[in-house]
């Protein structure tokens, strides 16, 4: 088992390098540090020299791939690529372009994001699960049949509408959560309840529908009809059987995304001023820091990664059948 | 399943009852039920400030917060209109000498061509010390706790409430020097670095001597050690700046907090080695002596202001402008300084959460934006702006103020069809001046927030002439006592006459087309490109957009590749001048990289800038801005726009509100009726919960044909 | 000549895909074997119902993708000037929509502006009232009377004429059907109105009748109303939101065209070869599908708007620059979206290697390339559809996401996204605009609907393994 673990992981690092390299070239061979530069001292009574002190401070002024002006090891590590995109490797992000400390940002907003996430995840999974339930124990009946087609019409619905409607209801006309900002501890609770109302119900549609199907998929099995012929009730054996068994595929489905959360969401993260890495993110696209995006592209990559090991592994665990090859 | 359901219905309604109970200030309170009735303002910033650090920092929004942490010597009076310099941390006005290049002191009358710089003797006041911060704090000894910090000692500080030992210190004239040599630092990239090396003595050299040092030692260069030829320590209490030749504006720098004092101590105590890690460093702890300190930093969520305890008192002001004490704006006077306890500054992107939570009272104060506009604000029937109904029910005040800026729409004096000095592109130019109503511009996407402008100087600027006196006789008739822009017929009169007779130009037979540079990427900026076409259409010239981000606008502008553009400019002070070297042609930014983007050149305006300059506002100087105005206004490098109006409404509970467009540091004159926010805030908040019930009702009720047909099928199984 | 054609880039791309779809339907016909599943799709109501639909839409986009200069009024006779401006087929066809412009807000339907203004009364005083539009009711003396009457004789009409082309379009194409049919028109007629056809040809009517019913009453009401109302600088909603189909349409199928060869070729190659051929290309997926979509199309987006900039004097108009964008965006997302069916295709292939006919056709020496293209290919066009299918909806609902980030199509295009993102800030306003925001919602809405219910009947129909609710 470790050692299948330990080969997966190895198998991990070439994609990270590739990773790596495209950031690399998108960020700095097609976009000049100049830029960058001009960008982040602002345009009133800025001067030539600024921009080279300012490029020297942050490690731009250095050649791309190779320092002619150094030798042997420092020909290598001089350069912007080596100070900047290697060192993402062991998690050193550097300072972003406006001087922040960006590990030291992200380890800050990964909370909210993750006290956001979770419970969305959570409480999300459970309403859903009961849904797609009692809709397969109605299978067939017209129960079914709306409750299918409406879940296509909440799929149909753009997660803008949900955002801006839920605000719109919920914090301005009925005034019982307040409309947007964040504290922190348990402060925090009244501030969660409608962007993880929101979330719920933005994602009830999609999900209810897949479960639907993987539910349906159980119930047509062979173990299925043998537990039924039993003499077993319909309740019991939706519980018992198929629950148990479509759980397997449900959730090595959310394993993958796990590691996601920590990302936070861009759209929620941002409508309601909650401090978390969507939001970050979001700040940094439309400040063009190219450190920051950069930074959470690769962190991205990561955690993405993890989270296919992670159901690789849960797979294993779940169903032994599966050969670790 | 159904047993279930009920429950956690039952569940929901037991938590939101919950709610309701435990609170007492109406459930969507953003802020902490016990804060209600403390002397606190609320308040909010949009964008995490980026620099705190007064040699850098230098825009509003970061300035919200500095201005009321450091002193610099003067500051501007709060109710006094024009705007007016008064002493902050100085005992009065710097004493102003003016020397020849031999060093010889000359009369304060004499012609500012013989004057090789100027000396100012700053005073500041005894007695004045610092908020407590751990850079301070000594042993018993007398060493510094903590100027000597080993990776070990650092281990368990994350922020700076982490030091244990805080203490104090009196202010001295030294620390006004310390900053203004860092402003020379060359590795603090100070805005200003590039405006006050050409008028502070020695500002220049200091640069390559610290980058000498700087070359020779690792850790920290103390700055006292290294001296600035213009700036000069006398006693405890007196400093000394010389500045080239005449520059009567610069007074008006020393308000701003680049010059504010900054105590060596602290520089020493932040440079240290892992402190920048932690983030600990002017950019997040600000180290001042004026009313308020901040003692909570959180960017992402809240900046908290709190009283300084060590504040060494000011007052408030006793006299104002007329009309001042009738709108209750003296009722304080006199009274110690300042009013409110602490300062939050919560987090707020978006501009829809932020109005509705202005109008629930969870914000002292909102500017109007144009969206909420006609929600808050009426015309009457004069055609004055005041408050709407729902407004005054909710007992909201507003206030206005003409922006000290300037909105303009530039051409390229360097291209040849629409810039240069030829008769032809002159009328072109004056052409489009007419043709782009930005009257119209200001009641659709402004709200007729804004002044149609006439020249380069905005209202209350020394130099601005209202009514018939100051209009711009190219593109406005004053009739009956009021403006009227000239008709769009007059302005193709005057297209025929340079030669585009309906667009097409004469020589070549070709349309005229031309092209509009800007930086659009907001959801706005559609129909505003789309209102500019339209404009150019009336004329028959074809507009051509060419969108761009910033970076590659402000290259275009660099390099003088480019026909029109909009920008605009805030008054850094409130002179003439300021507005003036906009056009100046030496500073033309094409040629030496200076704020002239039009790169207009007019020896004549030119000679008038020079000397316009060097004067203090008297007759003459007027006399001479008229003048230039006149050059301009024919010449038309700019389509003068707009001065904004800025209008901001203010709960009752918010008092001493006055716009003020030059200080920054009005905090301290605010008082807040707590008593009353809190009254209001649980009126205007009555959580609507009925349909929340209703909804659980609608889930109740819809179990019920589930069971219907439930059972049904359990009957059809056992047949 | 009065115009001057001209093609945008995705204009070609739209018209090739175009044909080469009308190709696809020729080629199926003939085959049973391909056309038995779309019959299939064609014989359920949804089905054919949200074809109908989708074909609206897409219809709508076609016409949108005609584009000329029209020629500049003032030009003497000798020598035509074109406007730089570019122009559509459709905007023609709702001309006075386009051109009219109020100053600011107005409701849908309505009168008056939304805003009120300084007028002066007949008594010549100065007053704050709502003022009448421009446009909007224009012909009306007496709006606060004649406004209802009229409006409900407009469409009346509208409505009548809309009924009666239909039913005299309907009745000659079902005598033309019962002709060949030799089936008597009285027959037909009652099998279609008791839903007896094999094709269900009364749902499709209705449909048609209701589409038609919409298009003439909506472009009646048009020529005189603000269907939809305007927004903050006076344009015509409704307007604004037709315009948004065609980018709506293109970002859904032209995300998927561009990136389909790509998509199709390396996963076969993968599949096929294994070995070294399969690392590599797995690796590129895998290594492309780790990144954050969101993030990847950010830094795209900024690196296009660099380029962009940097060769402003390539682009003529706004329109081509946007055109541009709107491809780029295009590319981008297909890049982002091909990895999954890349992997489908790859392990479809592994299978069908396997397959016997593919074992014994290897034996008899046929060439590689040979066997991929006769015998692995088509029998993997199935998976290929279903996902574009499926991807179509999400990719409409995509951009309205990273509009309001700024990294969708550019600000001066009409989109959903651009509109959504205008008409969220005027949410704030008491009374509410909601009419931008509502427009936006049904238009997007209904398209996204229809894909999904039409995306969930191909793939019932094209996927033999697909669960069908209870058998």
């Amino acid at each position: 088992m470790s050692a299948y673990i330990i080969r997966r992981m190895l198998y991990a690092i070439p994609i990270l390098i590739g990773i790596n390299l495209i950031t690399f070239v998108l960020f700095f061979v097609v976009n000049s540090p100049d830029d960058m530069a001009l960008m982040q001292l602002g345009s009133k009574h800025t001067t030539e020299l600024q921009i080279e002190d300012w490029k020297r401070e942050r490690g731009y002024h250095l050649p791309l791939l190779y320092n002619a002006e150094q030798s042997g090891l420092a020909a290598v590590t001089e350069t912007i690529f080596y100070q900047k995109s290697a060192k993402l490797f062991v998690f050193d992000f550097g300072s972003s372009d406006s001087g922040r400390d960006i590990g030291y940002d992200i380890s800050q907003r990964m909370w909210p994001s993750l006290a956001l996430a979770i419970p969305t995840l959570l409480v999300g999974l459970l309403v859903t699960i009961t849904l797609a339930l009692t809709i397969a124990f109605f299978r067939g009946t017209y129960i079914d049949y709306w409750a299918v087609i409406i879940c296509v019409a909440l799929i149909s619905i753009s997660s803008l509408f949900y955002i801006i409607g839920g605000q719109f209801l919920i914090g301005k006309l009925l005034k019982i959560v307040p409309i947007s900002g964040f504290d922190t501890g348990l402060h925090a609770l009244k501030f969660m309840i409608l962007p993880v109302l929101i979330g719920i119900v933005g994602g009830i549609g999609s999900n209810t529908r897949w479960y639907r199907t993987i539910f349906l998929e159980e119930i047509n099995k062979d173990y299925v009809r043998t537990a039924r012929s039993k003499g077993l009730s319909e309740q019991m054996v939706l519980f018992k059987h198929v629950l148990r068994n479509a759980l397997i595929p449900i959730l090595t489905g959310v394993v993958v995304v796990l590691p996601l959360l920590f990302m936070g969401s861009l759209l929620t993260e941002n409508f309601f001023g909650i401090p978390g890495l969507g939001s970050y993110t979001i700040d940094a696209i439309n400040r063009q820091d190219f450190a920051i995006v950069r930074a959470m592209v690769f962190l991205g990559s990561v955690l993405y990664i993890i989270g296919l090991v992670l159901t690789d592994i849960s797979y294993t665990l779940v169903d032994p059948r599966i050969r670790l090859s | 399943m159904t047993v279930r359901k009920i429950s956690l219905a039952l569940c929901c309604t037991g938590f939101f009852a919950f709610l309701v109970a435990c609170s007492d200030q109406g459930l969507n309170n953003p802020y902490r039920d016990n804060d209600s009735a403390s002397s606190i303002i609320y308040s909010s910033f949009s964008e995490r400030p980026k620099e705190l650090d007064p040699v850098k920092s230098y825009n509003a929004g970061e300035y919200e917060f500095i201005a009321q942490i450091y002193e610099p010597p003067l500051q501007y009076h709060f109710l006094k209109r024009p705007y007016q310099l008064v002493p902050l941390a100085a005992t009065r006005m710097p004493e102003k000498q003016f020397f020849d290049a031999t060093g010889a002191l000359l009369p304060e009358d004499v012609d500012p061509k013989q004057v090789a710089y100027t000396e100012y003797t700053v005073t500041i006041q005894s007695g004045i010390r610092y908020q407590p911060h751990p850079a301070f704090s000594k042993d018993a000894a007398g060493e510094f706790h903590y100027h000597q910090l080993t990776p070990a000692d650092l281990q368990n500080i994350n922020k700076l409430a982490d030091f244990e030992s805080v203490a104090s210190r009196i202010l001295t004239a030294e620390d006004y020097v310390y900053q203004i040599k860092r402003l020379a630092h060359p590795n603090l990239h100070s805005p200003l670095a590039g405006l006050l090396s050409n008028y502070i003595r020695g500002f220049k050299d200091y640069r390559s001597d610290v980058l000498t040092q700087l070359d020779r030692q690792e850790t920290w260069l103390d700055l006292r050690q290294i001296a600035m030829s213009g700036v000069e320590v006398l006693d405890q209490q007196r400093y000394q700046i010389r500045v080239e030749g005449v520059y009567p504006q610069f007074i008006y720098w020393l308000s701003m907090p680049f010059f504010a004092p900054i105590p060596w101590e602290a520089d020493r105590f932040y440079s240290q080695q892992g402190m920048a890690e932690r983030n600990i460093s002017f950019d997040w702890y600000p180290v001042g002596t004026g009313p308020y300190m901040l003692t909570e930093n959180n960017p992402n969520l809240r900046m908290v202001l709190s009283k300084n305890p060590n504040f060494h008192g000011e007052l408030y002001p006793t006299e104002g402008e007329p009309g001042d004490a009738e709108r209750g704006l003296l009722q304080d006077a006199g009274k110690p300084l300042p009013f409110v306890d602490r300062i939050e500054f919560s987090l707020e992107k978006e501009s829809i959460p932020y109005w509705n939570k202005f109008l629930q009272g969870y914000y002292d104060t909102s500017g109007i934006s144009s969206d909420s506009f006609d929600q808050s604000v009426e015309l009457n029937s004069r055609g004055e702006f005041g408050l709407s109904d729902e407004m005054i029910e909710r007992d909201i005040k507003m206030s206005s103020a003409v922006a000290t800026s300037l909105y303009y729409l530039g051409f390229n004096m360097l291209d040849p069809v629409i810039g240069g000095d030829s008769e032809r592109a002159r009328l072109l130019r004056r052409a489009i001046s007419i043709a782009v109503d930005y009257d119209e511009f200001i009641s659709i996407f402004r709200n007729g927030r804004g002044e149609p402008a006439q020249g380069p100087i905005p209202p209350g600027i020394f130099g601005f002439e209202e009514g018939q006196a100051g209009i711009n006789p190219y593109v406005y008739d004053w009739q009956k006592g009021s403006l009227k822009r000239k008709s769009i017929q007059q302005a193709k009169q005057i297209l025929t006459d340079a030669g585009y007779a309906n667009g097409i130009d004469q020589e070549s037979g070709k349309p005229l087309i031309l092209y509009f540079d800007t930086v659009s990427r907001g959801a706005d900026s559609k129909a505003l490109l789309n209102w500019m076409v339209k404009q150019f259409a009336k004329l028959d010239i074809q507009l051509v957009i060419r969108t761009t981000d910033g970076n590659r606008f402000m290259d275009k502008l660099d390099k003088g590749t480019f026909q029109i553009y909009q920008l605009g400019w805030n008054a850094d002070y409130p002179d003439p001048e300021n507005f003036f070297f906009l056009l100046y042609g030496p500073n033309s930014m094409a040629l030496s990289k200076g704020q002239n983007y039009s790169n207009y050149q007019n020896p004549n305006y030119d000679r008038l800038f020079d000397k316009m300059k060097a004067m203090e506002n008297s007759p003459e100087r007027l006399r001479i801005i008229r003048e230039m105005n006149a050059i301009v206004r024919a010449d038309a490098p700019w389509v003068w726009s707009f001065y904004p109006k800025q209008y901001s409404l203010n709960h009752a509970w918010y008092q001493n509100v006055k716009p003020n467009l030059m200080a920054n540091n009005t905090f301290k004159y605010r008082r807040v009726d707590a008593a009353k926010r809190a009254q209001m805030r649980k009126e205007w908040n009555d959580a609507v919960l009925w349909p929340v019930y209703a909804l659980f009702l609608l889930l109740l009720l819809s179990i019920v044909p589930a069971i219907i047909s439930y059972r049904k099928r359990e009957l059809a199984r056992g047949l | 000549m009065s115009i001057q054609p001209t093609f945008l880039i995705t204009d070609l791309l739209f018209f090739a895909l175009t044909i080469s779809l009308i190709a696809f339907v020729f080629v199926v016909r003939k085959r049973p074997h391909l056309s038995r599943p779309w019959s299939q799709v064609l014989k359920s109501t949804t089905g054919s119902v949200s074809l109908m639909i989708l074909l609206f839409y897409y219809a709508i986009a076609l016409v949108d993708s005609v584009h000329f200069h029209p020629r500049v009024a003032q030009a003497t006779e000798s020598q035509y000037q074109y406007s730089s401006e570019v122009h559509s087929l459709l905007d023609v066809l709702m001309t006075p929509m386009r051109s009219r412009m109020e100053k600011t807000f107005s409701a849908p339907l309505a009168t008056h502006s939304f805003a009120k203004e300084m007028m002066q009364n007949e008594a010549g005083q100065l007053q704050r009232d709502y003022p009448r539009l421009n446009y909007g009711g224009a012909h009306l003396a007496q709006p606060e009377d004649q406004k209802a009457a009229d409006i409900i004789s407009i469409s009346l009409q509208a409505s009548a004429q809309a009924l009666f082309y239909w039913a005299l379009i309907w009745l000659f194409m079902l005598w033309l059907y019962s002709q060949r049919n030799n089936q008597g028109l009285a027959t037909l007629l009652a099998n279609v109105l008791k839903a007896k056809t094999t094709y269900p040809l009364r749902a499709i009517a209705i449909t048609s009748a209701v589409l038609m019913l919409l298009t003439v009453v909506s472009m009646q009401l048009g020529q005189h109303y603000h269907l939809f109302g305007t927004d903050k600088v006076g344009q015509d909603v409704f307007y604004q939101a037709v315009k948004s189909v065609r980018t709506g349409i293109l970002i859904g199928v032209l995300t998927t065209l561009i990136t389909l060869p790509l998509a199709i070729l390396l996963g076969a190659l993968a599949g096929f070869f294994r070995g070294w051929v399969d690392d590599v290309i797995q690796y590129i997926y895998t290594t492309l599908n780790s990144i954050p979509h969101v993030l990847l199309i950010a830094a795209a987006v900024l690196l296009l708007q660099v380029y962009m900039s940097g060769h402003a004097d390539d682009f003529d108009s706004l329109t081509e620059r946007a055109d541009l964008r709107l491809l780029f965006l295009c590319l981008i997302l297909g890049i982002t979206s091909w990895t999954g069916l890349c992997r489908l295709l790859r392990a479809e292939t592994f299978k069908l290697r396997e397959m016997e006919y593919i074992q014994a056709a290897e034996a008899f020496g046929v060439s590689k390339f040979k066997i991929l293209m006769r015998h692995v290919m088509p029998n993997f066009m199935h998976i290929v559809i279903i996902s574009v299918v499926l991807d179509f909806s999400g990719l409409v609902l995509a951009e309205a996401v990273l509009s309001y980030i700024n990294i969708g199509v550019d600000p001066s295009m009409n989109s959903w996204g651009n509109m959504i993102n205008q008409a969220r800030l005027e949410m704030a306003r008491d009374p509410i605009v909601w009419w931008s925001l509502s427009a936006a919602f049904v238009f997007m809405f209904t398209l996204v609907l229809f894909a999904n219910l039409f995306a969930d009947v191909v793939r019932d129909a094209l996927d033999p393994r697909v669960v069908r609710g209870e058998q």
